[in-house]
C-alpha cells in the first residue's frame, strides 16, 4: 500500500473534523430543540468520518501518529481543509447553506469512493454515503424553506448565497497530493463531480426561489495550509485540552 | 419561544421491528410533514430505535373528553366475563 496519498487523506479528514467542529458550536444554541439535536447529529457523523480517515492515514503513514495526534497535534499550516469548512457559522441560513453545499458534494464524492480500488476507503465510503445522503436531504429542505419562507429568511438566505459564493470553487480544484491516488483509482478525479453538484444546487435553488450566485473569484489555499483568520481561533478551542493535558483521556 | 409556538405540533409513531405495530413515542414541532419526518428521525431514532416512522399533525387527533371518562369506561369494570380468564391452558402451550 502506497503512502503517496497520505496527505490527501489527511486533507479529506481535516474537512470533516473542522466542519464537524464548526457545526458542534451550534449545540445548545439552535433555534429550536429539534434542530439542536439534528445539527450535532450531523456534526457527530462528520467527526466519525474524520476519525476513520485519520486512523487509516496514520496507518498508511507508518510514523506512529494516531487519530488524536493528527486531529489535535498539528500546527495551523499543517491542516489541509477546504476554506469553506472553517468559516464562522454566521446565522442559521449561512450554516445550512454551507452544510448543503458540502453534503451535496460529499454525497457525490463518497458514491465514487464506494468503488475505490482501496477496500478500506471503500468501506469508509459505504457508511459515509448514507450519512451524507441524509445530511444533504435535511439541509436542502432548510435551504428551500428559508429561501422561499418569510421576508427575513429569504433575505438572510440571499446574503448567505453571496457570502459563500467565493468558497465553493475550491471543492473542484484538484489536490496535487491526490494525483497518485486518482491515477490508482483510489480517489475520484474531483473535477468530474462538478456538473452533478451544479445540477443539484440549481434544482434546490429553483425550489427555494433563490438566484444562483454570480461567478466570482474562487478563494483557495486550504489544501496548501493557507487559512482564513478564523482558523487559528477555531484551533485554539479545538486543541486546548490536548495541548494543556497531552494524551489525556476521559 | 414565541416562534416555536406558531410552528405546528406533530405526534411521532415508531415501529421498532418488522411485525410490530407503530407505537406513539412523543411529539415535536415542525413546519411541515417532510421536516416533521426528519425531526422525528433525529429526535427519536438516534439509538437505533426504529425501522419506520409515522408523523401525524397533533391537531388531526380526535380525543375523548376527560369529562366523559365515567360514562365511556366505567361500564366495562363489572363485566369480568369479557376477560378470557376462565380457560385452563394446557402446560404444553407454554407462555401466552
Amino acid at each position: 500500500m502506497s503512502t503517496a496519498w497520505v496527505a490527501a487523506l489527511i486533507g479529506l479528514a481535516d474537512d470533516h473534523l473542522i466542519l464537524g467542529h464548526r457545526l458542534s458550536e451550534w449545540c445548545g444554541h439552535a433555534p429550536m430543540l429539534e434542530e439542536d439535536l439534528a445539527m450535532p447529529n450531523i456534526a457527530l457523523d462528520l467527526i466519525g468520518q474524520a476519525r476513520g480517515l485519520y486512523t487509516y492515514a496514520g496507518e498508511l503513514e507508518g510514523a506512529g501518529r494516531d487519530e488524536d495526534a493528527l486531529a489535535f497535534g498539528r500546527l495551523e499550516r499543517a491542516y489541509r481543509n477546504l476554506l469553506i469548512c472553517e468559516l464562522p457559522n454566521g446565522d442559521f441560513a449561512q450554516t445550512m447553506l454551507r452544510q448543503f453545499y458540502f453534503a451535496s458534494f460529499m454525497h457525490l464524492f463518497w458514491q465514487k469512493v464506494e468503488r475505490s480500488t482501496d477496500t478500506t476507503l471503500a468501506a469508509i465510503a459505504a457508511k459515509a454515503v448514507k450519512e451524507a445522503q441524509y445530511h444533504r436531504r435535511h439541509c436542502a429542505e432548510w435551504v428551500v424553506r428559508l429561501g422561499d419562507g418569510t421576508d427575513e429568511s429569504a433575505r438572510r438566505m440571499h446574503e448567505a448565497v453571496t457570502l459563500l459564493a467565493p468558497y465553493t470553487g475550491e471543492f473542484f480544484i484538484a489536490d496535487p497530493e491526490a494525483s497518485g491516488a486518482v491515477a490508482a483509482g483510489v480517489l475520484p478525479q474531483i473535477q468530474t463531480l462538478q456538473p452533478a453538484w451544479q445540477a443539484d444546487v440549481e434544482q434546490v435553488f429553483a425550489a427555494a426561489k433563490l438566484a444562483l450566485p454570480q461567478a466570482v473569484y474562487a478563494q483557495k489555499g486550504g489544501r496548501r495550509g493557507l487559512h482564513t483568520e478564523a482558523m487559528g481561533h477555531l484551533l485554539a478551542q479545538l486543541q486546548f485540552m490536548q495541548r494543556s493535558f497531552p494524551d489525556m483521556t476521559w | 419561544m414565541s416562534e416555536t409556538e406558531e410552528i405546528p405540533l406533530w405526534e411521532v409513531f415508531i415501529r421498532p421491528r418488522n411485525g410490530l405495530a407503530h407505537r406513539h413515542c412523543g411529539s415535536l414541532h415542525a413546519a411541515d410533514a417532510e421536516m416533521a419526518l426528519q425531526a422525528a428521525r433525529d429526535v427519536y431514532t438516534r439509538r437505533g430505535e426504529g425501522l419506520s416512522v409515522w408523523v401525524i399533525p397533533s391537531a388531526q387527533i380526535v380525543a375523548s373528553d376527560p369529562q366523559d371518562r365515567d360514562a365511556l369506561f366505567d361500564p366495562a369494570d363489572d363485566k369480568i366475563y369479557r376477560h378470557p380468564s376462565f380457560y385452563n391452558i394446557p402446560d404444553d402451550v407454554g407462555h401466552m
